[in-house]
């Protein structure tokens, strides 16, 4: 933080809560960054002279005495090509020491891109796993979350997602992140050899919790700069939105906002439509997508958070353990993209819409079976096929450990219906059926 | 004089403002931040204080800021050139904003001050007019569009002179009109009106008495939608709603479409954008984009614009209504527009309701809705404004406040099922939990007497009840297993299953299904519902199953070929033979 000359301390703070101060102070601007008591803070409120600020690392410690001094600027992220490589804290501060990074200081939670300027997301983001390129193919340019619960493995797959995804840049927003959750994805990046391919912004579990504030916002303003003025493809991955909306919900608490439903507040619609409407297919052939992850409590998604994400998000995947295989799958009823249909049978082979419908369907009809063994009827011929058709579906193709490309999933598809199932029961356009029936 | 004021606070986008002078509620105010002017409104007045929500991000204003007020509440500029357009909720032109971010405080005109029209008179000398009264047309893409005495002016004029035929601009005086008291006002074709005002320039306001057509056969055939009539599409996220909203717009038996992107995801308005210019309008041979109007707040844009952003269509809307048109608003979603109001409401410190909601939200919903409707002009003529909104309940809960109020506002509900979308049932219109008060008007029902056939709505009830007596047979089923039930069950739930299959499904993304004209919904529900009708007998329930899963397999084939076509007499062949052949 730098400090100007001349610049007026003020030393009489009015109020303190938990998250915030307010003190009296003249020519401030909304928004605008402060430090207090060596913490940083940003205004939020102004009512004549009285001017709130939000703490981003807590009050504690902060007496009636402490200095505030204002930036006169907004928070702000220095951008150029270096930033690729290192990791930063939740201010854009480089972590475990090293150069700040040189460049253009940019306000972050900018401008909007103008719908009528963006362009239709057409190209495919081939991750390997068939639970989601077979089912749910991503696109570039899409948001789409993992709903998962917290003992799943999203990071893992979320990591592996990045590295196969053959984006030009991947940004790494981590809010809450455990250390260990940290340290892993750092050596998965290394490892992969793709350190220079990577920006992280990282708020760890260890930091204040309203610091995640700032993550977002950090990650998509180095995202807008490698995307906007380098014409690169950007993936962005965040990790975990679920307790960013905690931090915002603590802010309003402390701000004496009337909570909405389950406790988050009335404009949480806004706030998590603000980050991931950053996701955008540019005309100039960069693009944003956002991968991110909301973690659920025992499934709930009728909870605010994965709620108003659904209505936000273009999808989400959803991760299940399977019984039947032991394995991590994508579940193939609830998960979603909403953007395939841009792609399936148009960048794929054009089989890929039926292949993976009859799929789905087969599956949903093993699931009936499954409920008819359970209340005691009897199955038959075509339920057990069903049934050893879904335990190889889910082995072979919704398991989250498999990396095949997309047409080795067609045909690996086809290999399943010829095994148990005849062609009019997987009920397939004819013409597709003679060309890749494997008889 | 006008009132000037100081910014004195500053919540988000709520900004108190000293006036130094009158305030109006609603009034339309000038924010400057540096050398950024951004437009607000006043929503509330305490003393001196105006309370004014900024239609724009506040970073970086400070106390002291200047702010200029209107005198005038957030207007719609109406005239010819809006049809086509893009517009934000502030009925900025999209497409004419430089860069590629909005920047803050961007405007831009709602409509080509420089472009000439091709004007025909209609009103003559002498002739007595009031507000909405026809003086003349210009021809907008293929529409005829009425120049009229503008909606504010309130009183009864004689027409003292019209502009001969010939091409002109839009701020050009196009007709001079004397009031009373023989004053002279200049009429052009350009008006203003405040949004959130409804405007009530017509004689009488009808029950509506026609049909709209939809070419979605769950709507058209099971739930019909009344020309001026309103309904809502209320489901879970991923049931479906987006699509839904898309067809009507592509396929609707309307002169103009407004669709109001409000609070939704940029891409899916994108894939408006790039659709529409290419899709043709099977009706009329035109492009798609030349009877639009897309009004686009998405869920990133200002929240407060937001809420303008619905009031803007609507205002547009009935604007067309006057000329003696159909028009067709649709909203996607009002539930984000509810948000609006609550976080509104919110940093007003105002006492909430259910779910943190606004207490009033009912009455703005259903003041809302009831601007929709069939009216008679003072010419005699009618016109329209049919409005279907989204909602989008938290969880999919349809016990929450915006559904619930929105379910006492509008007539039609369609209400999309989880269960249906997750069993890939598109659209997932719940057969069951849907309904269309408008059968029950008896004018509705004697048009479609004359317009589909005798006794059609009999027919429609007789369809409801064999699907909801299909579905009470497989709660049995699912209860008893496939051989506790006697046979007449399977019976029953298959033909529900016909019904659904052939009827209520339908591809969104087939070329032909997706559009399915009423003469064709006709002959498609006569012939499944003269299936129903028959008793066949099936020795056991695999016997049953296999009957209808290849009758449903043949009605889908004839479903995806083209109308009248050789093909789509051969499916119907086949049907019939497959029919008889089970019951000799």
């Amino acid at each position: 933080m730098t400090t100007r000359a001349f610049q007026k301390i003020y030393t009489r703070i009015d109020n303190i809560t938990k998250a915030t101060v307010t003190l009296r102070a003249s020519g401030v601007g909304n928004d605008e960054l402060a430090t207090v008591g060596g913490k940083l803070a940003q205004v939020v409120k102004i009512m004549g002279e009285n001017v709130t600020l939000q703490v981003f690392a807590g009050t504690e410690g902060i007496a009636t005495d402490s200095e505030v001094m204002f930036h006169g600027e907004p928070p702000k992220l220095k951008v150029s090509d270096n930033l690729a490589g290192r990791f930063f804290n939740a201010y854009g501060e480089p972590l475990e020491g090293g150069e700040a990074v040189e460049g253009e200081a940019r306000e972050i939670g900018g401008p909007t891109v103008n719908p009528f300027k963006r362009i239709q997301p057409s190209e495919l983001i081939a991750t390997g796993i068939a639970g989601i390129d077979l089912n749910n193919t991503i696109v570039s340019g899409q948001k789409i979350p993992f709903f998962a619960d917290p003992d799943q493995p999203y990071n893992a797959v979320m990591a592996n997602v990045a590295l196969r995804a053959k984006a030009d840049k991947i940004i790494l927003g981590g809010m809450g992140l455990t250390n260990d959750d940290f340290l892993y994805f750092k050596s998965v990046f290394e490892n992969a050899g793709a350190l220079d391919r990577i920006v992280s912004f990282v708020n760890t579990t260890e930091n204040p919790p309203v610091e995640r504030l700032l993550v977002p916002d950090m990650a998509l303003t180095a995202a807008e700069y490698f995307a906007v003025d380098k014409g690169e493809k950007v993936l962005v991955l965040l990790t975990d939105m679920t307790l960013y909306a905690d931090a915002l919900a603590i802010v309003s608490n402390r701000m004496d906002q009337i909570p909405s439903k389950d406790s988050m507040p009335g404009s949480l619609y806004s706030d998590l439509a603000k980050i991931y409407e950053k996701a955008v297919q540019l005309p100039n052939g960069g693009s944003i997508t956002i991968i991110a992850v909301t973690t659920l409590s025992g499934g709930d998604i009728t909870h605010a958070i994965p709620d108003n994400t659904g209505y936000i998000t273009e999808g989400q995947l959803f991760l299940r353990n399977d019984s039947d295989t032991g394995k991590v799958i994508v579940d193939p009823f609830r998960s979603l993209s909403r953007l395939k249909q841009l792609v399936i049978g148009k960048k794929t082979r054009e089989d890929h819409p039926q292949v993976m419908n009859a799929c789905v369907r087969l599956y949903a009809d093993a699931a009936n079976a499954k409920t008819k063994l359970e209340n005691g009827f009897d199955l038959s011929d075509y339920d057990e096929r069903t049934l050893k058709f879904a335990h190889d579906y889910s082995e072979k193709l919704l398991a989250i450990d498999v990396n095949i490309d997309i047409t080795a999933m067609l045909d690996t598809a086809w290999a399943l219906f010829a095994e148990y199932f005849s062609p009019e029961e997987v009920a397939i356009k004819e013409e597709l059926i003679k060309k890749y029936w494997k008889a | 004089m006008k009132t000037t004021g100081r910014v004195n606070g500053i919540i988000s986008n709520i900004v108190i403002v000293k006036a130094d002078g009158p305030v109006g509620q609603n009034e339309i105010c000038y924010v400057y931040a540096g050398d950024t002017k951004m437009m607000a409104e006043v929503i509330k007045v305490m003393g001196d204080a105006a309370y004014v929500q900024v239609f724009d991000s506040t970073r970086g204003l400070k106390i002291g800021d200047r702010v200029e007020f209107e005198g005038h509440m957030l207007e719609a500029t109406l005239a010819p050139g809006l049809l086509s357009r893009n517009y934000d909720g502030l009925q900025n032109d999209l497409e004419k904003m430089d860069g590629l971010f909005i920047a803050r405080g961007s405007m831009t005109e709602p409509v080509d001050f420089g472009a000439e029209w091709e004007f025909a008179p209609l009103a003559k000398e002498g002739d007595k007019v009031s507000a909405a009264s026809w003086l003349g047309e210009v021809k907008e893409q293929w529409l005829t569009h009425k120049i009229m005495v503008p909606f504010t002016m309130t009183d009864t004029y004689t027409v003292k002179s019209v502009a001969a035929a010939g091409r002109y601009k839009i701020t050009d005086t196009m007709a001079v009109v004397v009031d009373a008291e023989g004053r002279e006002h200049n009429i052009s074709m350009v008006q203003k009106w405040p949004v959130k005002q409804a405007v009530r320039c017509y004689t009488e306001k009808p029950r509506p008495s026609r049909v709209m057509e939809t070419g979605v056969r769950a709507i058209d055939t099971f739930n019909p939608m009344a020309e001026g009539g309103t309904g809502f599409i209320p489901g879970p996220f991923g049931a479906g709603k987006t699509v839904l909203q898309h067809a009507i717009s592509k396929q609707a038996d309307a002169d103009v479409i407004i669709m109001v992107a409000c609070g939704e995801r940029a891409n899916e308005v994108v894939e408006i954008f790039k659709e529409f210019p290419e899709l043709v309008d099977p009706r009329t041979g035109h492009k798609l984009m030349e009877r639009t109007i897309i009004i686009c707040n998405t869920s990133n844009m200002p929240v407060a614009a937001r809420e303008a952003s619905v009031y803007t269509g609507m205002t547009i809307g009935e604007y067309y209504r006057a000329m003696g048109l159909k028009v067709l608003v649709m909203a996607d979603s009002t539930s984000r527009w509810a948000q609006a109001l609550r976080e509104m409401s919110n940093r007003l410190e105002e006492l909430p309701g259910q779910d943190a909601f606004p207490m009033d939200l009912s009455a703005i919903i259903s003041n809302f809705y009831s601007r929709a409707g069939l009216v008679k002009l003072s010419n005699g003529a009618t016109g329209s404004v049919t409005f279907l909104g989204t909602v989008s309940p938290a969880g999919g809960n349809l016990k929450e406040p915006v559904t619930e109020s929105t379910k006492k506002a509008a007539r039609c509900f369609y209400a999309l099922s989880q269960g249906r979308a997750d069993s890939k049932r598109y659209p997932a219109i719940d057969p069951l939990e849907s309904y269309s008060k408008y059968l029950e008007y008896p004018e509705i029902s004697q048009y479609l007497d004359e317009h589909i056939g005798k006794g059609w709505v009999d027919m429609v009830y007789a369809g409801k009840t064999i699907v909801q007596r299909g579905k009470e047979a497989n709660d049995q089923i699912n209860i008893l297993g496939d051989d506790g039930v006697p046979i007449e069950y399977h019976e029953r739930f298959w033909k529900s299953e016909l019904i659904d299959f052939v009827i209520l499904q339908q591809d969104a993304f087939d070329d032909i299904d997706a559009n399915c004209p009423v003469e064709r919904q006709k002959m498609m529900y006569e012939m499944v519902l003269g299936i129903c009708r028959r008793d066949f007998r099936f020795t056991d329930f695999e016997e049953c199953s296999q009957f209808f899963k290849g009758l449903i397999n043949l009605f889908r084939q004839m479903n995806y070929s083209e109308w009248q076509s050789e093909k789509f007499h051969g499916y119907k062949q086949q049907i019939e033979q497959y029919v008889l052949a089970k019951t000799e």
